[in-house]
């Protein structure tokens, strides 16, 4: 669940439109509504926001390790959808990439946006296929991802290999965010997708291999008035289990709402309710550039059927803080982290202010 | 020993500047001032032309958001939105910003425009930030809409105009339709002076009805891409209605609209200059011979003729200096009040809408003072000579001018130099400027000068046959005939300002009435509507009809003029929309020749004669016109059937039948209106009902105005668009007559001995004061005749050489002989006056003495 998309979305939030606008109906997410594949890895657009979410590690052929996230997101706005202009932003399509190298001590990322036509900009309803200019994310007849990401800095040509079922989160893919019913979304995650591929920096490819986390969630009414912001994390366990456990946060810190899942190599999942997820925090580290403090060092307690399970996450290095207020984004906290016996990605929003939905 | 001298002589040029300036400052104040004149003139039109392009380039840029390429579309209709992707995706372009691109006006009361865009912030943000709204909150902080389609962002010069501010709402007309917006930020990349809305694309296309259109795409390219294969690639893929704009190529469009306007005015003002140089030559002249007997006594003293020659340089370089000096100062001044009171066209109308800033050039003023310092040299160097050759010994016994009565002038150098003149007029434009053109007027007015010694003799032997009766002008006759030379110091001045003068008001007398001729043909009906400044809009085909119907109206022809860029150096030509019908003498156009038959199914247009010029069309030949609004880039093939006279527009225009244009652009909409009223109606009544019709932003944008007060209007443009002419024709009278002072006044000085000689011979003071005023007016005569002559040749160039070839437009020669007798008269008496006056100050002195002095 992630919210670099929260700018673009404030961006389109209602506003003085005129009186006789027509606006966009957006379906509310109700549970008991089976996910279809591979249709539901395409694009819903009639809800207002959308996202693949792809974060992971990769293993150099030289033996270093690299976080990376690969990200597009789609957003309905608040536009009058009488107007029959082409350029009119029913969907707008966002795309952001960044890589995480203890040797470079901060993250490279570069970014996309695009209101949705023309061919530039669109999102497939029919399969994984999202385009925004030369940026691209599609989902093969081999049930493969690839993803084509060149930034100022770095170029990333990755392919997925799934190795696991797909993941439906909540009940079964009907996630709740909140005290209300409607705040919720479809959810499901891929967890243990091989990576091959190559990471070119300076315009030298490098061959990569490694593990990456596919969340999906699509969704119209995501946070409750009184969020500020989440923290999420995913990680792919050596055993071959997943866990994805996150909390939306008030403003006093403490949680609104938790959830998330754990499941074995065997295929069984544990949901979790709100009261079976507790973050807690073990450092925290104060960004040079935006005096926020992040609490990078983590330790998440679950309870499991056989008992509470503690991780404790450990990031690759502290300053993985994302500033995206440049291109008009959110500054939040987006980081590789490690965990005994496991490896994954930590999210931290809403830090450095009070993030809006 | 050497230094002493130095000292001495330099310490005795002192002092005989100082004294002959102490003692004559008149001469030296008047070339002063007409160097600063000159110079003034040349740095003004320098400063005003340079600071409007600087403004216009600036909105250029401005507009441009400083994107690296621009696509832009001939028409206002744009071009059809699919070339987007086409070039968003070609290769070495990193960024497509595409834009809707309308003029709107802002509100009911003010004729305030502002150029409007439809932007894509998501595109815009990446290849043209400057463009990039800044919401600025005012209580409501959840209003975070950029995209929202009552969204407007309005620069500072824009809310300035429109005295609005952040909150409020503002209705905007462009392209015909009327929309209200709320005014939420402002575009704080946007240079200052600059007034321009942004809202969202969509909204900008829905709103203003321009679904599926572009008027531009801006580009940025991709770090190390190889322009030249990039443009190459575009052109592939660009439709007829659409353009590649670079930063040079609108530099260079802005340029040409106005570089033979200035030019020409640059022109007038070397010739200021140039007059200027004139009377420096004729106040030195003078002074020279007035302190001939000082020099001889200087170089018997052992001053070197280097030190002569010298210091008369310096008086020169000093008048020079001062006069340039001034004229800089003076330049500024008028640069500064033109721009403020004309605009930086000084009222021609290639730069409207901008509001430049003046610009100091300290380049150009360090130019124009070494051209006023040259000017002066130039006219002391004969007189330095002069004096510098004086022979010592004869000058203090003889202080008259030792000439030879029997010599007979050099012959061949005057026609030489008027044939090469009239061979550089044959000569074509150079970079559309008419360089030959002023080359042989130059020529020929050298050679008219140099024509001078011989044509008065030429002129006067006819007289020489007579014997007067009266013995004053006998003697005039004869002394004018023997010294030849002398009369050609004041004959050149006369010649050169007449003829000028005469050339110039030939010129614009032809001129004017070929423009007044003109008005009446092309404004033969009574009422003639206009809707300001928005050529993609105007009266949609209900309004049309509504006003057809108003009482009063016995005929109503609706017209439209779209600007059509054919060429991407050249500023857009005008596509005129209107009922052509040769069949009704008074509903045609004033055609230059016939109009062709036109071809079966043949599209006819009539191409104006800038048209013709610039363009290269011929009659009968076939042109694409990408003219169509709703086809992607098909153009219309037309035939040009003729060409017809326009001195209104000197980019050109093409007209085109009503119906042919709206079958060729799918648009029905019209900006202008011809209107014969029926009769007995009352024009006001007329207009008030038409108003009513319409709505009130639309009414408010209506002129409406009676042909006899669009001809007024237009003459008094084009007089105030003359009006440096007249000052320099002022100028070039001054400079005759200052001429003749300076001439008859050295003259009389020197021949004090010879009316002391006469008066001893019985000879009356009143004899030889009639026998001055004789040779004035004889030599006036001679001079006003040979600059008659030569000013009507030289209008002949201004009319059939520089104007075509500056302005791209011809008329007919047309003769102010009232103008002509008036100039006749008037020199011949002030020549007679000046000889007269100054003649009486040399006979004023003791005339027994004046003989006696001779030992």
């Amino acid at each position: 669940m992630r919210l670099v998309i929260g700018f673009v979305l404030s961006l389109l939030a209602g506003a003085s439109l005129a009186a006789d606008a027509q606006l966009p109906a957006y379906p509310e997410v109700r549970p008991g509504v089976a996910l279809n594949f591979p249709a539901d890895h395409g694009a819903h657009p009639d809800f207002r926001t959308e996202w693949w979410y792809i974060t992971g590690l990769l293993d150099t052929a030289d033996g270093k390790t690299l976080g990376f996230q690969v990200t597009f997101f789609r957003t309905r706005p608040q536009i009058d959808q009488r107007n029959p202009s082409a350029f009119v932003p029913k969907q707008i399509l966002f795309a952001h990439a960044a890589i995480s190298d203890v040797a470079v001590g901060h993250l490279l990322h570069d970014q996309r946006v695009a209101r949705e036509g023309f061919g530039l900009a669109q999102a497939s309803t029919a399969d994984t296929d999202v385009v925004i200019d030369d940026w691209n994310l599609k989902r093969g007849a081999d049930g493969n991802f690839r993803a084509h990401v060149a930034g100022k800095e770095f170029t990333l040509d990755l392919n997925f290999s799934p190795s696991q079922a797909i993941m439906l989160q909540g009940e079964g893919g009907y996630s709740r965010k909140g005290p209300l019913g409607s705040q919720a979304s479809h959810y499901y995650s891929m967890p243990h997708l091989k990576v091959s591929g190559t990471v070119a920096r300076g315009g030298k490819p490098a061959a990569v291999t490694g593990s990456a986390w596919l969340d999906r969630e699509w969704s119209s009414s995501y946070l409750d008035p009184n969020a500020v912001g989440w923290d999420w994390v995913g990680l792919n366990l050596d055993d071959g289990s997943a866990l994805m456990a996150f909390q939306i946060r008030k403003a006093d810190g403490s949680a609104l709402w938790a959830g998330g899942s754990f499941r074995s190599a065997d295929g069984t999942t544990q949901r979790f309710a709100p009261e079976d997820v507790r973050f807690t925090t073990g450092r925290t580290w104060r960004s040079p550039r935006t005096n926020t403090d992040y609490p990078v060092e983590r330790m998440l307690v679950v309870r499991l059927p056989t008992g509470e399970r503690e991780f404790r996450l450990t990031p690759l290095f502290d300053d993985q803080e994302l500033d995206s207020r440049g291109a008009g984004g959110p500054v939040y906290w987006e980081g590789a982290v490690r965990s005994p016996g496991g490896r994954g990605y930590l999210e931290l929003t809403g830090y450095f202010k009070p993030l809006k939905l | 020993m050497r230094s002493e001298r130095n000292s001495i002589s330099t310490r005795c040029a002192r002092w005989m500047i100082a004294g002959e300036w102490r003692a004559h400052p008149g001469r030296a104040i008047v070339a002063a001032i007409a160097i600063a004149i000159g110079v003034a003139l040349g740095f003004a039109v320098h400063l005003i032309n340079a600071s409007a392009l600087n403004e216009f380039a600036r909105a250029v840029r401005t507009v441009n958001g400083d994107s690296d390429l621009q696509i832009h579309s001939v028409t206002p209709f744009g071009f059809d939105e699919a070339l987007y992707p086409k070039l968003a995706r070609l290769s070495g372009i990193a960024g497509a910003s595409p834009a809707v691109e309308l003029s709107a006006g802002t509100s009911e009361d003010d004729e305030t425009r502002i150029t409007l865009l439809g932007l894509d912030g998501l595109r815009a943000g990446f290849v043209t930030p400057n463009l990039i709204g800044r919401r600025v909150e005012i209580g409501a902080p959840e209003s975070e809409d950029a995209l929202d389609e009552s969204s407007l962002f309005l620069s500072q010069a824009a809310l300035d105009e429109t005295r609005k501010n952040i909150g409020d709402t503002i209705t905007l007309s462009a392209a015909g339709h009327e929309v209200a917006f709320t005014i939420v930020g402002t575009l704080p990349g946007v240079a200052e002076g600059q007034s321009i809305g942004a809202i969202d694309i969509a909204a900008a296309q829905w709103r203003f009805g321009q679904l599926g259109r572009l008027q531009r795409i801006d580009l940025k390219l991709a770090g190390g891409a190889d322009a030249e294969n990039i443009r190459a690639n575009i052109i592939a893929v660009l439709p007829a209605d659409a353009e590649i704009v670079s930063q040079e190529s609108a530099a260079r469009r802005s340029d040409s609209l106005s570089r033979a306007y200035r030019v020409n005015l640059d022109m007038l003002a070397l010739m200021a200059l140039l007059s200027g140089a004139f009377l420096v030559y004729s106040a030195q002249s003078l002074s020279v011979a007035r302190r001939r007997s000082q020099f001889a006594l200087l170089r018997v003293l052992g001053v070197q003729r280097r030190a002569l020659l010298a210091q008369v340089l310096a008086e020169g370089a000093v008048v020079g200096g001062i006069g340039a000096g001034l004229g800089l100062v003076l330049g500024l001044a008028l640069a500064s009040a033109a721009l403020s009171f004309l605009g930086g066209d000084l009222g021609g109308g290639y730069f409207e809408g901008t509001r430049p800033q003046l610009i100091f050039a300290p380049v150009a003023a360090a130019v124009f003072l070494v051209l006023g310092l040259l000017a002066a040299l130039f006219g002391s160097l004969l007189p330095a000579r002069e004096a510098a050759r004086a022979q010592p010994a004869v000058v203090l016994k003889n202080e008259g001018d030792v000439i030879d009565p029997s010599a007979v002038p050099a012959v061949w150098t005057a026609p030489i130099l008027l044939a090469l003149g009239g061979g550089a007029a044959l000569v074509p434009a150079v970079g559309d400027l008419p360089v030959f053109g002023y080359l042989s007027i130059a020529l020929m007015l050298a050679g008219g000068v140099a024509a001078m010694p011989l044509l008065a003799r030429l002129l006067l032997a006819p007289l020489q046959r007579f014997a007067f009766a009266a013995a004053s002008i006998d003697l005039a006759l004869k002394r004018l005939w023997g010294a030849p030379s002398q009369a050609a110091i004041a004959l050149c001045g006369i010649v050169a300002s007449t003829s000028l003068m005469v050339a110039m008001a030939v010129m614009i007398a032809s001129f004017r009435i070929s423009v007044d001729e003109w008005m009446v043909q092309v404004l033969p009906s009574d009422l003639y509507l206009h809707v300001e400044g928005d050529s993609s809009g105007g009266l949609d085909v209900e309004l049309q009809k509504k006003l057809a119907a108003v009482p009063g109206i016995a005929m109503i022809d609706f017209r439209k003029n779209v600007p059509l860029r054919l060429s991407p150096d050249q500023p857009p030509i005008a596509v005129m929309a209107r009922t052509v019908d040769f069949n009704d003498a008074a509903g045609g156009l004033p055609l230059i020749g016939q109009s062709l038959p036109v071809p079966e199914g043949a599209v006819p247009v009539w191409l104006s004669e800038p048209g013709q010029w610039l363009y290269g069309y011929r009659p009968g030949d076939f042109l694409e016109l990408p003219i169509g609004r709703e086809t992607a880039g098909e153009t219309t093939r037309v035939f040009v059937a003729g060409i017809w006279r326009d001195y209104a527009r000197q980019q050109g225009s093409i007209v085109i039948g009503n119906e042919d244009y709206t079958k060729a652009s799918g648009d029905v909409l019209r900006t202008d209106a011809a209107v014969d009223l029926a009769p007995g109606a009352r024009p006001r009544d007329v207009i008030d009902a038409m108003r009513a019709e319409l709505p009130p932003l639309l009414a408010a944008r209506l002129t409406v105005a009676e042909p006899q007060e669009l001809r007024a209007l237009a003459m008094q443009i084009f007089d105030r668009s003359f009006a440096v002419t007249y000052l320099l024709e002022a100028i070039a009278i001054l400079v005759g007559l200052s001429g003749v002072a300076a001439t008859f006044s050295a003259q009389t000085l020197a021949r004090t001995k010879e009316f002391g000689m006469l008066r001893h011979v019985g000879v009356l003071r009143r004899q030889i004061v009639a026998m001055l005023a004789a040779e004035g007016a004889l030599l006036g005569t001679i001079g006003v005749v040979a600059g008659l002559a030569l000013g009507l040749a030289i209008s002949q160039v201004l009319i059939n050489v520089v104007n075509p070839q500056s302005f791209h437009w011809t008329m007919e020669t047309r003769l102010p002989y009232g103008l002509f007798a008036t100039v006749t008269i008037v020199l011949i008496a002030a020549a007679a006056g000046t000889a007269l006056f100054a003649g009486r100050r040399a006979l004023s002195g003791d005339a027994v003495r004046a003989v006696r002095e001779d030992w």
